[in-house]
């Protein structure tokens, strides 16, 4: 059993608020063997000038320090990788650190990014991430990811980080799937959403028409995961800029209010013991008493079936902010889907659906844009830009393109930044003949999971208008 | 491809220090990569690199692998919330109190009462692998044990809830995770992977 005290559960409260002033993207790409990292990320910071009309040159005025989100420094061979983006971006002297957790740097680089500012240290703050994942054979970067597990007890079993999510998927199938056919589907129902609305996305490259049928077909990667299941490979970079209440409103005058928090639990699914459930703000305690007589192995808490750090993040993240209930005070979601299993885990443990029903989220039609269902709009559309299935996975930038995804909405400017006949052209990418308008109208609070390894780190990123904050309660 | 048995890495403790000899590294020019139109895109750099490890700690688990043995470890102190939780994968420390824990011998335990968790089978494995295909990974579960080791199948096919018990290198062994695999149970010593033995 593990449990927790008072203090290490206290609800984080910050010196002042911050603002996200823009984000830009590059195009993402399995390889771009014409471009070096730096190209990408001078596209990223170059599209978050040019959205407030700035020159990037101009933006750079305001930047305080740096945060740079870097994964894998072995998959480019070059150590210190973000001294090299950071000299070749014109920063010296400013002071800059680099960030790496996992498939969750993106969003652990803008837990970083947000404290400098929340303290007073900085009063701008630049975060961009990146990741080269075509500078090795693929099978090389298998090996290079699964070395994210514990590399004596778990990666020489095969050097397959996919293994690890499948003995997941395996063991959720069981328990909350009840081993039905229909519940497989619904998991494939994830990869065919994704992967549609990434083809109406012009960064993503894995926008793709399948049907479930497709997904079922697609070849295993690891049993029960298939190709259709699986993220991604990418390279690309995002980034955004943060920024005090003064210093944002003289940038812009459309700043989004950002919080971050930040959570983990053990690298290795092996070392997970029992501990009761922490509860969000819209779960009971007695909720889930009878969780393993409904779900027989349910009761074995996180087990393979739950992220403890994704719970325990939106644990912060909702009180925090005053987030009572996502599926009511949200209007989007950016949710880490590295697999469609993990999607359906990463439901319930941010409490969008109790633990055990997080299929219906799926099923009810809520998570998309239209409801398939009733063609209104969804209750909680997720994954808009695609997500690691549909858009990308370049895993530095990862965690920064989704809260990024997340603000065009509240922006009200989805349709600009991927409408753009001109950046389908500038990206070598043919413009669908049905392209979409995906954007969420009305969209004022929105919500992006960054998530590592099988959970080890989870960080959760809530952007609110400014006009539509929620009340936390105690102000 | 492996290196010939002379070119191997090896490394061996003196006076508290590694004393290495053989060839860690092979050197091998970079080549350049080029586009269809015949213009520089950049160039390979091949890398061949051993890296020196410390178990630690941990070494007594992964030594007594060879031996037939199964050593998980133990909280023994009394004022810690998660005494007497047993661990394995082996801690070498208490994670709620972060005393050393004890050693504990759960080969019996595993041969009567291993199950499996979960499962998966994979056909795509990554560069440096050494299992042959399909690896069959098994999550297994013992009465008594906090954790769930993660392992390796090496005859049958997996289910949950399957009985299972632990299969030893103790012929050349590797000294790593790949010293114990699993079996169903039942399974007979000539069914089992060259090397390995049941003690």
């Amino acid at each position: 059993m593990i449990t927790f005290s008072d203090r290490q559960l206290r609800i984080p409260r910050m010196s002042r608020p911050v603002y996200l002033v823009t984000g830009g993207m590059s195009k993402f790409a399995r390889a771009f063997p014409r471009k070096r990292t730096e190209e990408l990320c001078i596209d990223a910071l170059t599209e978050a000038a040019q959205f407030i009309d700035m020159t990037p040159a101009e933006l750079k005025k305001y930047i305080h320090t740096a945060y740079y989100g870097h994964f894998a420094d072995h998959f480019g061979d070059q150590l210190l990788g973000e001294a090299v983006i950071h000299d070749r971006l014109g920063l010296d002297p400013l002071g800059n650190i680099g960030i790496k957790t996992g498939g969750a740097t993106g969003g652990s680089t803008l837990w970083e990014a947000f404290k400098t500012v929340a303290s007073g240290y900085s009063d701008c703050t630049l975060a961009i991430g990146w990741e080269r994942m075509d500078e090795v054979p693929t099978d090389e970067g298998n090996h290079l990811i699964s070395c994210a597990a514990d590399k004596d007890w778990e990666t020489p079993l095969g050097h397959i980080y996919t293994g690890y999510y499948a003995v997941m998927a395996q063991k959720y199938w069981q328990v909350y799937g009840k081993e039905e056919e229909s519940f497989r589907r619904t998991m494939a129902e994830i990869a065919v959403k994704n992967r549609g609305y990434g083809l109406m996305n012009p960064h993503a490259h894995g926008g793709k028409e399948i049907t479930v049928q497709d997904v079922l077909d697609s070849p295993v990667v690891a049993y029960p995961l298939r190709a259709y299941d699986c993220c991604l490979m990418s390279v690309g970079s995002a980034c955004a800029i943060l920024a005090d209440e003064r210093t944002a409103y003289e940038m812009t005058a459309d700043p989004i209010r950002i919080d971050v928090s930040a959570a983990s639990h053990t690298l290795r699914v092996a070392g997970r013991r029992n501990m009761d459930i922490p509860l969000l703000p819209n779960e009971t305690k007695d909720q889930y008493d009878d969780l393993g007589e409904r779900f027989p192995g349910g009761e074995r808490y996180p087990g393979f079936t739950g992220f403890l750090a994704a719970r325990m993040a939106a644990y912060y993240g909702y009180n925090m902010t005053g987030v009572k209930d996502p599926s009511e005070d949200l209007d989007l979601v950016e949710l880490h889907d590295a697999f469609t299993i993990s999607d359906i885990q990463t439901y319930e443990d941010i409490g969008i659906r109790p633990y055990g029903e997080g299929r219906t989220y799926v099923e009810s039609g809520d998570c998309y844009h239209t409801n398939p269902q009733t063609g209104e709009p969804g209750k909680l559309p997720a994954n808009i830009s695609g997500g690691l299935i549909g858009n990308m996975h370049a895993v530095g930038a990862t965690g920064i393109m989704q809260a990024v995804e997340v603000a065009q909405h509240i922006w009200g400017r989805w349709a600009e930044m991927h409408g753009d006949e001109e950046k389908w052209e500038r990206f070598e990418r043919i413009k669908p003949g049905n392209w979409k308008d995906l954007q969420v109208k009305g969209a004022k609070r929105g919500l992006a999971i960054s998530h590592a390894g099988v959970g080890s780190h989870v960080t959760a990123t809530i952007l609110q208008h400014p006009d539509h904050v929620l009340d936390r309660g105690d102000e | 491809m492996m290196k010939d048995e002379k070119d191997r890495g090896r490394v061996e403790v003196k006076n508290g220090r590694y004393k290495i000899s053989g060839r860690f590294h092979i050197i091998e020019p970079n080549t350049p990569i080029f586009d269809e139109d015949g213009k520089l895109a950049g160039v390979t750099n091949p890398r061949d690199m051993t890296y020196i490890h410390s178990y630690g700690g941990e070494a007594v688990f992964f030594e007594s692998l060879g031996k037939g043995k199964l050593i998980a470890s133990r909280c023994d102190n009394p004022d810690c919330e998660g005494y007497k939780t047993i661990f394995m994968p082996f801690r070498i420390h208490c994670p709620d109190c972060l005393m050393r824990n004890t050693h504990v011998d759960i080969t019996d335990r595993a041969k009567t009462n291993a199950r499996v968790h979960t499962f998966m089978i994979t056909e795509r494995t990554g560069a440096f692998n050494t299992l042959p295909k399909p690896v069959k990974f098994v999550n297994v579960e013992f009465d008594g044990v906090a954790t769930i080791l993660m392992g390796s199948l090496a005859v049958g096919e997996p289910k949950i809830g399957m009985r299972v018990v632990p299969i030893f290198r103790t012929r050349d062994p590797t000294y790593t995770i790949l010293d114990m695999l699993w079996v169903p149970a039942g399974t007979k010593q000539e069914e089992l992977p060259e090397g390995y033995t049941f003690d």
